[in-house]
């Protein structure tokens, strides 16, 4: 899937990033613990959050996720936004809550980190 | 024209590139006895607007479409190439510099100047507004193909050095409390392992170590630092602090165990997963931490020497695991 349907799919507004169909998604992870990002994620997933600090978006850059999508319509700051802009990561805002905005993906066909090799 | 300093390069270019290098040498020619008549299908079937035109050896003029058509309006009678040519030539030298001829272009209002062999006046080439253009424009992108290469590809560095063995040392300076850097070094070390060509694998996985390290550092101490000791293949990582310490260190390995304050928890960390991700992206991992004085951490990162299709490293080397009270120095 690319990064341009699973926005649709999350009816979501994009913050940072351009050009969303040339970006493959390859699997997605909700956590609001960035911990657990950075030990299960696998490279081009997209992170669906509910935290919107600035160490989101170095948690991204450190597991090298294909974009990051907010939860339940909520905003980063300026500081997270410079962040992402300055390191190449997408931002999404979903007005969905957590579950809904996994289960819609999922059901489009979109993986687990745990479903996908490597 | 106004001075732009970005057209510099184009005029460095023009005085130091030579007319030889950029004419064609594949001239066609037609000789001075030949008929007029024969320029027709020679113009057309080459797709060009001129011809230099010998007689015997000797370059004698220059017969153009311009030439041609006039003749084909006098209506008169066919006759030889010698009689309807531009006897009175502007010819460069090969030798010329390229300014030269692009000045000789603006000043006569020509389309092409034939060139002569600086000795022999021979004719060796000839020269049009397309060739200067073209001649330029290869110029630029070798130029630039050069300097992308000894500038902006450092990923071959490693391969640049002649040495039996080669080791680079990085180091970062982690400030503790300080929030909005937390990971700045993590991600300067990953960049620039980036750009000295380490595999992509194992430049994640010190990402990862590197950045969870950092936020303990900010998290727990006064601050700290991490170094990275860099090899062709191999990336060892150490990352000191002069305290608190960590009074009970297999607890603190313990998936889930954390003192982190609320503060950190409220950032998506302090959930205790900090170390247990270290040693699991680390193919060595040992901590040794002395409550008071501080604590030292090191992991190691391998390029596998095998991998699979996926890129993935294969068989870890994975061995020396460590955990100790004491560092050993």
């Amino acid at each position: 899937m690319n990064l341009a349907e699973a926005q649709g799919i999350l009816e979501a507004e994009v913050i940072v990033g351009s050009h969303l169909e040339e970006i493959q998604v390859r699997m997605a992870c909700g956590a609001d613990l960035m911990s657990d990002v950075l030990a299960f994620t696998k490279k081009d997933a997209l992170l669906l959050t509910g935290l919107t600090n600035a160490q989101v978006v170095r948690t991204g850059e450190m597991a090298e996720i294909a974009a990051i999508c907010f939860v339940r319509g909520k905003r980063p700051s300026e500081e997270t936004i410079s962040l992402a802009e300055e390191n190449g990561v997408p931002l999404l805002a979903s007005p969905l809550p957590m579950f809904e905005g996994c289960g819609r993906l999922y059901r489009a066909g979109l993986r687990g980190c745990s479903e996908v090799d490597t | 024209m106004k001075a732009d300093p970005r057209i510099t390069k184009t005029q460095e270019m023009v005085y130091e590139m030579r007319v030889g290098d950029v004419m064609s040498r594949e001239v066609i020619t037609v000789k001075a006895d030949d008929l007029m008549s024969s320029l027709r299908e020679l113009l057309r079937r080459n797709r060009i607007s001129g011809v230099p035109v010998l007689d015997e050896d000797r370059l004698a003029g220059l017969i153009s479409l311009e030439d041609f058509i006039k003749w084909l309006a006098d209506r008169e009678a066919d006759c030889t190439i010698g009689e309807r040519m531009t006897g009175n030539l502007v010819t460069l030298d090969e030798d010329d510099p390229l300014v030269l001829a692009i000045g000789k272009f603006e000043s006569t209002g020509l389309g092409r100047f034939p060139v002569t062999d600086s000795r022999q006046g021979r004719l060796v080439g000839i020269l049009t507004k397309g060739d200067v253009i073209e001649g330029l424009l290869k110029k630029l992108e070798i130029d630039y193909h050069q300097e992308e290469i000894h500038h902006y590809r450092p990923s071959d560095f490693f391969r640049h050095i002649e040495a039996e063995s080669t080791t680079l040392v990085f180091q970062y300076d982690v400030k503790g409390k300080d929030i909005k850097q937390a990971g700045s070094s993590a991600s300067r070390l990953k960049r620039t392992l980036k750009r000295l060509g380490m595999r992509p694998d194992v430049v994640r996985r010190v990402g990862i170590a590197s950045y969870e390290a950092e936020m303990n550092l900010v998290i727990f101490t006064e601050g700290g630092k991490v170094r990275a000791t860099v090899q062709p293949g191999r990336v060892f990582v150490e990352v000191e602090d002069s305290g608190p310490g960590i009074p009970d260190i297999e607890k603190a390995l313990q998936p889930g165990y954390s003192t982190a304050p609320d503060w950190v928890r409220e950032l998506g960390f302090g959930a205790g997963m900090g170390l247990v991700n270290i040693r699991k992206c680390s193919d060595t991992f040992d901590i040794y931490s002395e409550p008071g004085k501080g604590t030292l951490l090191r992991a190691s990162f391998f390029a596998s020497e095998e991998e699979d299709e996926t890129g993935r490293p294969g068989a870890r080397a994975g061995s020396g695991r460590g955990v100790g009270s004491r560092a050993p120095r």
